[in-house]
């Protein structure tokens, strides 16, 4: 009977055809891509926006090592972020006053990797109590360490600057790579060179043992005890990874914005990455990154357009749970399969027809946020799209409202009865 | 003495507020599993649905309504939002509820505004009921305590003497047997998060006033219930009262604290001149709750009286 159950398990195993589609060509794409960004001249604004779209990558991929890869659901990794960061932002001041030979021959531009240690050593203190625990005692302690640290940040001020918190300048000690880190072009090419290090970094991670071990831990515990692995141990082992990665992404942004306060320690944080990471879809290697893109793109530019970005973020968030827990790259993924396999015109068509739909009762809810926001406001000002006069008493409005939500609503409906009548 | 006896006074107070907020956020999570991130966001609608409702009526009227109110919102909230995310797991659930309090926070913004409003004590109310120590205690903070021991004995009767309180009490440890009796168990989860959320709603309407009624307050609260459901246990109501107590009771009296670190720990050499010689009791007050959260999850994870680990 052993010979059935000792098989070959070669023509499992991926092609190299597809080990380099899969695992190549995504980096070589994102690598042309950071270098092409700088030869299209962008602004200052887009400089700023790409160093926080960097930065929130880099933080997002790291707290997906713990909610989606590992299924460990933190409400507190801007701790390790924060504390990253303050760490880079003293070593920063430590160049500067230049009394001691190790940091006055330091580049600020290495700085990163002193977040790296600072957020794993955190890591490893705050997680050695925190995952003996899984599942939601897990989360709530993590939240419980969270309000923790964030209220020690506004007592011990000789450390974290009370309200004002910690200040530096980038531009002292030696220069890497020629670069000064004074203008924005040196910030960029830092930005890019670590968000690059930090995708690949974790990328390398969930191909380590321990990067599979703690999947297999996220879906059977039971079994991985089983196979001989502690899953306590494992998720302590990610815990300390994911805090070191979050410490890095810190660390660029102690140097990009040369401030850190005890704010960025607090639960806030720890909720917008929770944000970021899950409507980018937490399935995907992918997802975090888009989403990190999606809402920095939307917390930048969205806040200027409107008030009520932040009531938008949370539709978003709840229409991701609630229809689409795959997130952007779970629709993003799943249209390509679509388009793969030839013959899916109904499943093509059906999704347009939602499309549609959605876009028809955003459309409603979007001028009943609006109209509301000006009310609310009370400065008598008015929502005044494409010429239209759209005020809270105006008939037009409530009309425009329903029409809207209605017609959305329909498409909707007749889009599941076709799903329905095919199924 | 006179700070030992008002620091007891008002921490019961605030303890009563609190068990009224978490008593329906036990009730849910040791129930469903959810853990409702939104909870808080209800007590911040009971206030505002009172300070509106009290503004075109009275507050009697409100005290009545706004609980009524809160509590179909929060029923509503389970049939058509919770429960199809039921099917993608707690995470998927407890994440609903993360989005749920932010989006009630905002919606609260627009149509209250970003500032506190002006949600005040009833004038009937509004006088001094006696005099301790030479310092008047408001009328107020009685009704507070009277209403919240009123509802506790309420819960209490509902729970163990009706036949409601048998089948809810049925279908917290055993939801498929109570299905298998007939009983409609997914309306049942609806009424319970309707209730539990008319009872947080409830805490609001009495303690939007004695405390303040902005857009923060939610945020306030809501870890903080968490605490009182963990370190109370699953499924206990009783723990949930012990837990409200003792965290209103500790942060009353951290806060009546005048000692520093230094007062404490001078025999060690550390001196009040220090940074953390220079902490006093009183700045740690809020970050008790969470000691306690962190505490009891890694010494006594099934909290003071649950049946269950969590």
């Amino acid at each position: 009977m052993q010979s059935n159950s000792v098989q070959s398990y070669e023509h499992l195993a991926p092609s190299r055809a597809v080990k380099i589609r899969q695992r190549f060509v995504p980096f070589v794409v994102m690598a042309v891509v950071l270098l092409l960004i700088p030869f299209f001249d962008p602004s200052r604004t887009m400089y700023s926006l790409t160093a926080a779209m960097g930065i929130n990558i880099v933080f997002a991929l790291s707290y997906n090592m713990l909610l989606g890869r590992g299924g460990l659901l933190s409400f507190g990794h801007a701790v390790y972020f924060g504390l990253g960061g303050y760490a880079a932002l003293h070593a920063m001041n430590a160049i500067d006053a230049g009394n001691s030979a190790f940091w006055s021959n330091y580049p600020v531009f290495m700085l990163p990797v002193v977040g790296f240690a600072i957020g794993a050593l955190a890591g490893a203190v705050i997680g050695w109590p925190s995952c003996k625990r899984s599942g939601v005692p897990f989360a709530m302690i993590s939240l419980g360490v969270a309000e923790l640290v964030a209220a020690a940040g506004y007592m011990f001020g000789s450390i974290f600057g009370g309200e004002m918190g910690v200040t530096g300048d980038r531009m002292v000690g030696p220069q890497a790579f020629g670069l000064s880190m004074g203008p924005v072009e040196d910030v960029y090419w830092f930005i890019a060179f670590w968000t690059f290090v930090g995708t690949l970094g974790i990328y390398a991670f969930t191909r380590t043992p321990l990067g599979k071990m703690s999947e297999a831990t996220r879906d059977n515990p039971e079994r991985v005890q089983f196979v001989g692995y502690d899953p306590n141990r494992v998720r302590y082992l990610v815990f300390i990874f994911a805090g070191a990665f979050a410490g890095l992404a810190g660390g660029m942004s102690a140097v990009n914005y040369e401030i850190f306060t005890p704010e960025s320690l607090s639960l806030v944080p720890s909720g917008l990455v929770l944000l970021m990471a899950y409507i980018g879809g937490i399935r995907y290697f992918t997802g975090p990154i888009m989403g990190a893109i999606l809402l920095t793109y939307m917390q930048s530019m969205l806040s200027d357009y409107s008030e009520a970005w932040l009531l938008y973020l949370g539709l978003l968030f709840i229409a991701i749970v609630m229809y689409a827990p795959g997130g952007v790259a779970g629709m993003v993924f799943g249209l390509l399969e679509i388009f793969r396999h030839g013959g899916a015109r109904e499943m093509l068509i059906r999704r347009v027809q939602q499309a549609v739909g959605v876009a028809l009762a955003f459309t409603g809810l979007v001028i009943l946020i609006e109209v509301a926001v000006r009310w609310s406001n009370g400065y008598g000002e008015v929502f005044e799209p494409f010429g239209l006069h759209l005020g809270i008493d105006t008939p037009l409005s409530w009309i425009l409202i329903l029409g809207f939500f209605g017609a959305g609503f329909v498409t909707l409906r007749l889009a599941r009865n076709n799903e329905e009548g095919h199924a | 003495m006179e700070t030992i006896v008002f620091s007891l006074l008002n921490g019961v107070i605030y303890g009563l507020l609190l068990f009224m907020l978490s008593s329906g956020l036990t009730l849910i999570f040791s129930m469903m599993g959810v853990l409702n991130f939104a909870h808080a966001s209800f007590y911040m609608l009971g206030a505002y649905f009172a300070y509106s409702i009290a503004g075109v009526t009275n507050f009697w009227i409100a005290l009545i309504l706004a609980p009524v109110l809160v509590g179909l919102v929060g029923a509503a909230v389970e049939k058509w939002g919770l429960r199809s995310v039921h099917a993608n797991g707690h995470v998927a659930e407890l994440l609903f509820t993360f989005g749920l309090a932010y989006l009630i926070d905002e919606v609260v913004k627009i149509i209250w505004g970003r500032n506190a409003v002006d949600y005040r004590v009833p004038e009937l109310l509004d006088f001094p009921m006696f005099e301790l120590f030479g310092a008047q205690y408001p009328a107020y903070r009685v009704f507070i305590l009277l209403v919240s021991v009123g509802m506790l004995a309420a819960l209490w009767f509902i729970l163990n003497r009706t036949r409601a309180g048998l089948i809810i009490q049925a279908a917290l440890t055993h939801p498929h047997m109570v299905g298998h009796l007939g009983h409609n168990v997914p309306r049942i989860f609806m009424s319970v998060f309707g209730a539990g959320c008319a009872l947080a709603g409830l805490a609001g309407v009495i303690g939007g006033n004695y405390l303040v009624t902005d857009p923060a307050m939610a945020v306030q609260m809501g870890p903080i219930v968490f605490v009182v459901v963990v370190v109370g246990g699953l499924g206990s109501l009783t723990g949930a009262f012990l837990a409200a107590m003792l965290l209103g009771l500790m942060q009353t009296f951290a806060v009546g604290i005048d000692a520093s670190f230094a007062d404490i720990f001078g025999w060690l050499g550390l001196s009040a001149t220090s940074e953390l010689g220079g902490i006093t009791i009183a700045s740690l007050a809020p970050m008790i709750p969470f000691l306690m959260l962190v505490l009891i999850l890694m010494v006594r994870p099934r909290g003071l009286m649950g049946d269950r680990e969590l």
